[in-house]
């Protein structure tokens, strides 16, 4: 070719290469990332206001969209949730509905992949032209999902996402759980507590709920006046973490912090004990599974994890009444994802009733105003990011089953 | 020489133009559910229609097609989200209006395209050495390769991908302009291809390589330049998919998707643009409006992969294009027609 | 020190897994010229079988309650492996004969009646729980039906069909397999992760520090005995002197009056064993989540420990094996572990780059 030719090419071609090296550069702070206008100090962000109306109600039926992820790695999550959900719908429904109108909920499996959380939102946000969607557990699938809703001006409720850049995707975002810069301050207070000093962090690179909580665990820690030995990652799927585990025993933690979800967790406190690392594991609420302990066998004995303010063993005579309705309903004791989906559910029954009008914005305006709503987790108030201020638990693994080892509140840690 | 270029300019203006009006006067009718099928499909048939003209024009066999898609959606979604809001405030730029939104998403096209030629340049390199199915893997390492590189790059977001991209495709109603463009652009680019001087060395390189090579065709330049439009068409496609989706993660361009791609090229005939599209086409939108099939997607690809093969593997359409039906050309010899 | 030693015996222990699989890639590739992209595939069936067999099928007792069933649990074990090969030998010739075989020799009455199930399969889900007299007695019924239908639709397919030599068509037909498996797989077992407890004795040993597990060194002792059992068919019988006779020229073996679709149906179950013997031992001692998607990446990392070896070559299989499990094993240890997945398409390239024989092949030069 021509030899102007090659030298626009080439120009070209070092321009872009120009342009990747000096975005590279200045963007270590994955934060910067975000149209959303959030800022580096994360707390005050600001949310993005929508512009879209949403789905506004049309004849008696109220649809409310869900999505969860019913199938797949972490299809306990999306189950339990669900069948909180649809208790709290059906509950509602037998109550007279919203003002007569019965709810209908439709629910849509993600198979615990994200791509699909986008999509099923999009359908049904524009196909089924939900009013509200519920879900999901999932920070990672919650922004998905949450980032379309905020598109098409649908507010949204997620029952336990715990990252705090969930509600900070836009103003039609809420929550009912408390986020992890609480969880994974509590697990720090706790380890600092139990007298570890020296912790390793053994986090998922492919969750954003895993990264959020190891960020903010050291940030915590490392203020209380610990130490952080040292970190390795490995990604969800993954079968062996020897080699990583391998290398963080060579530091002599007295502790290992695991903040993922209960579908690796099991093979890791295994293959933990395999290889020699015979310390305590301290995980978050992504461990809250029943499928949790088959996986492990025994290797999790004696560790723990925070969780949100639900137990059955904590007989709070507010909860009777739901623990015995869902165990008559589905044959098991609830746990504290379902009370969370049957809180979410009926906070957004709630709003439905009060709103002014039932559309984008006035049920948006009527679930930001919700204030001391008694869920079976906990008082419930909605504040200015979206975010509900709720206490935490911590449980030890005994004998194959979870028991209430402590209390945290947030005034406890001075959040 | 001036008629040849006025009517080159002529052309091109009057197609905008059209496209224009296709997309601001069609699109707000089409219901918001029947639009996004419709922009997937686009999407799907520039992959298509690029992928052919590595695999069935030039008969390289890439099967990595995903990576390409993922570096053009990345580096559109690294201009729009990462390096626009630190340019300063120039007017034209500003996000929002319409010549903004445009001439944002003409760079982010122009950077992803670039840079996806670029990753092409370097995929097709081992073609010059490898034939057949070793280059297919190599193709479909690259792909992975790729894919793990951006799951650990935590500036563009890492697993968690990258949200909040400016929807600039969907802005001003101009979605089906944008895609129609593209489209327009990668086929006419393939049929010129196939039917002029140059095109008859890539279809030599197909049909002998070493024929080709004795013949004095220059096979190096022939595989790579496949490569790289190839691979700048797909970045184009990827760039269009994050400005509408306005949310990309690695998920999205697994082997899954370069197998979905590949299925398409395979089913509609390598070699036949066409094929191509129909079968794009075809594989996007019936998963949409036929439930079943969506639950059971995968099952029913791999299904019709494994039949194609069996009874049909040149495609539908084979080696052949879509041409104005019989009656309306001038009639030819008997003795013509698709192969059987 | 000690930290880089027992990374090597991971490294190892790892190695001798790809090594199993990667022998069933190289197998076939030698025989077929074909890269059998199903094989991670039927690895991930063998520790499905091995599933089901360890907590549903075989009466394994509960080693916590009685410690003194340790015994009879190995002999279970040994049970469920044989199961689980002999499972994987019939898929792998079924995959041969069905998917394989057809783009050799042409689609025939066999291929009639197998579609024929193929198609009544959705039926009888639909109109009937499968696992049921109702479903199985549909299966049956209209598949035989619809075979007998769908002759002579292959007979007129056979004479339109030309035959190509083609590779690449072979090559796309295994990685529709390969899917159909996966999606396939999904669709029948679930997404959700399915774990082994404990089946048999397992104890930690620590050797002057390192640390070995007794689940790991079953793994890599079996694969040995499996290695050198293979070894002994390749060299030493009849059929694994016909294998190499098909490998080395494919026409000359017919002539010799050897039946080579039966001889390649024989390699292809041969192979699938293997890889079924690794899938179950995995499941099972490793106590792994076990899940549709579980064959994906060691079949594609054993696949590049065989053509590191050498395609076609089986010493070199293991080889390469061993190869690619110390490099991802140190790869996982350091700093970079998310890149240990890549570090495995990285040796590929490279090994194709630079000496695509692998390390053990020979460079043949392509005749013009």
């Amino acid at each position: 070719m021509r030899l102007s030719h090659r030298g626009v090419i080439a120009g070209l071609i070092a321009f872009s290469v120009g342009m990747a090296v000096v975005s590279m550069e200045g963007c270590k702070n994955p934060d910067s990332g975000k149209t959303g206008g959030a800022t580096a100090g994360g707390e005050a962000a600001v949310r993005p206001k929508t512009t879209a109306t949403g789905n506004a109600v049309t004849g008696n039926e109220i649809p409310v969209g869900e999505f969860a992820s019913l199938t797949g790695s972490t299809a306990t999550f999306g189950q339990g949730t669900h069948n909180g959900i649809q208790l709290a719908i059906d509950e509602a429904n037998a109550a007279g509905g919203v003002n007569g109108k019965k709810i209908v909920l439709k629910t849509e499996d993600d198979a615990s992949k994200p791509e699909q959380a986008q999509t099923v939102v999009t359908k049904l946000c524009t196909e089924d032209k939900v009013v509200a969607v519920l879900g999901e557990v999932a920070s990672t699938r919650s922004m998905r999902g949450g980032s379309v809703c905020q598109k098409y001006g649908v507010p949204m409720i997620t029952p336990s996402s715990t990252n705090p850049k969930v509600t900070e995707t836009g103003d039609c975002v809420f929550r009912v759980c408390f986020t992890d810069d609480f969880q994974a301050a509590v697990a720090a207070h706790f380890a600092f507590d139990q007298g570890f000093r020296n912790v390793a962090i053994f986090k998922d690179i492919k969750n954003d709920y895993s990264m959020g909580y190891a960020k903010n665990f050291t940030d915590e820690f490392t203020k209380l006046g610990g130490k952080v030995t040292g970190e390795q990652t490995y990604q969800q799927d993954d079968t062996d973490f020897k080699a990583q585990l391998n290398s963080l025993k060579a530091q002599n933690p007295q502790a290992v912090l695991v903040p993922g979800y209960y579908s690796e967790v099991g093979t890791i406190a295994r293959q933990a004990k395999d290889v020699g690392l015979n310390v305590p594991l301290i995980g978050g609420d992504g461990w809250d599974s029943p499928q949790l302990i088959p996986g492990a066998g025994t290797a999790l004995e004696g560790c723990f994890f925070t969780d949100h303010y639900f137990s059955v063993d904590l007989r709070n005579p507010d909860t009777k009444k739901f623990i015995d309705a869902f165990k008559a309903r589905y044959g098991a004791n609830p746990d504290a994802l379902s009370a969370l989906g049957y809180d979410a559910a009926r906070l957004l029954v709630d709003a439905l009733k009060r709103a002014k009008t039932l559309d984008g914005p006035g049920i948006r305006e009527a679930i930001a105003s919700t204030k001391d709503f008694p869920g079976v987790t906990g008082k419930t108030t909605i504040d200015a990011n979206g975010n509900a201020r709720k206490s935490a638990l911590v449980f030890q693994i005994k004998g194959n089953s979870f028991k209430v080892f402590k209390t945290y509140t947030p005034e406890q840690i001075g959040k | 020489m001036v008629r040849w270029a006025l009517g080159r300019v002529v052309s091109i203006a009057l197609t905008l133009v059209i496209l224009y009006f296709i997309s601001t006067y069609v699109g707000p009718r089409l219901q918001e559910y029947v639009l996004n099928v419709v922009v997937l499909c686009g999407i799907y048939v520039i992959l298509a229609v690029s992928l052919n003209l590595i695999n069935g024009i030039t008969g390289q066999f890439s099967i990595g097609h995903a990576g390409f898609f993922a570096i053009g959606a990345y580096t559109g979604a690294a201009w729009s989200v990462l390096w626009l809001p630190r340019i300063i405030d120039l007017p034209f730029l500003k996000l929002g209006t319409f010549v903004g939104d445009a001439t944002n998403l003409v760079i982010a096209l122009i950077l992803g395209s670039l840079a996806a030629g670029v990753a092409g340049f370097i995929v097709g390199l081992p073609s010059l050495r490898l034939r057949g199915d070793y280059l297919a893997i190599v193709t479909l390492g690259f792909g992975e390769v790729i894919r793990v590189l951006l799951l650990n790059t935590e500036a563009v977001g890492g697993a968690r991908g990258m949200s909040g991209i400016p929807a600039l495709v969907g802005s001003f109603h101009m979605e089906l302009f944008w895609i129609l463009l593209i489209i327009v652009m990668v086929i006419q680019l393939s049929r010129n291809l196939m039917r002029s001087v140059r095109g008859l060395t890539f279809l030599a390189v197909r049909e002998d390589e070493i024929a080709a090579d004795a013949m004095g065709v220059n096979t190096t330049r022939v595989k790579v330049t496949a490569f790289v439009i190839g691979s700048m068409f797909a970045g184009a496609a990827g760039v269009l998919y994050a400005h509408f989706f306005t949310g990309i993660s690695p998920d999205a361009f697994d082997m899954n998707t370069s197998i979905i791609i590949t299925t398409m090229v395979v089913l509609g005939g390598t070699g036949s643009v066409t094929g191509s599209v129909v079968a794009a086409i075809l594989l996007t939108a019936l998963p949409e409006f036929l439930r079943f099939m969506k639950d059971y997607r995968m099952v029913i690809f791999s299904t019709t992969l494994i039949v194609m093969m069996l009874t049909r593997p040149q495609g539908i359409f084979g080696h052949n294009e879509l041409r104005w039906p019989r009656f309306l050309r001038r009639r030819k010899p008997a003795g013509q027609g698709s192969a059987a | 020190m000690q930290a880089l030693v027992q990374q090597l015996i991971y490294g190892v222990q790892l190695g001798s897994l790809y090594a199993l699989i990667a022998l069933g890639y190289t197998m076939v590739y030698g025989v077929l010229r074909l890269i059998n992209f199903a094989h991670g595939d039927v690895y991930m069936v063998g520790a499905y079988v091995g599933f089901y067999a360890c907590t549903r099928w075989l009466p394994f007792r509960d080693l916590a309650a009685n410690p003194s069933a340790g015994p009879t649990n190995i002999a279970l074990a040994v049970v469920a492996l044989i199961l689980a090969m002999t499972i994987c030998a019939i898929l792998g010739a079924l995959i041969e004969r069905f998917a394989y075989r057809p783009l050799r020799n042409g689609l025939n009455d066999g291929d009639a009646h197998f579609w024929g199930f193929v198609l009544a399969l959705p039926l009888a889900i639909k109109f009937g729980p499968l696992v049921s007299f109702r479903g199985l007695a549909l299966l049956l019924i209209l598949g035989i039906g619809f075979g007998f239908a769908l002759r002579p639709v292959m007979r007129w397919l056979r004479r339109r069909i030309v035959l190509s030599t083609s590779r690449l068509n072979a090559l796309i037909t295994a990685i529709g397999v390969s899917l159909l498996l996966e999606n396939g797989g999904l669709l029948v077992f679930g997404a959700d992760q399915k774990f082994i407890g404990n089946v048999v004795p397992e104890t930690n040993w620590n050797i002057a520090g390192i640390q070995i597990s007794s689940g790991q060194f079953t793994i890599f002792v079996v694969s040995l005995a499996l290695m050198a059992a293979l070894r002994h068919i390749v060299l030493f019988t009849r059929r694994g002197k016909a294998m190499r006779a098909i490998s080395h020229d494919i026409e000359a073996a017919k002539l010799m009056g050897i039946d080579t679709d039966r001889v390649i149906a024989f390699t292809f179950a041969l192979g699938a064993a293997l890889a079924g013997a690794g899938g179950v031992m995995v499941a099972a001692l490793t106590h792994v989540k076990v899940s549709p998607l579980f064959g994906l990446l060691p079949g594609l990392k054993a696949f590049v420990a065989a053509v590191l070896g050498g395609a076609g070559n089986i010493p070199g299989a293991a080889l390469g094996g061993v190869v690619m499990g110390v490099a991802e094993a140190f790869v996982a240890g350091s700093r970079f572990s998310t890149y240990k997945d890549a570090i495995a398409f990285c040796i590929l390239i490279i090994v194709l780059l630079v000496k695509p024989a692998g390390l053990l092949g020979k460079n043949v030069a392509e005749k013009v």
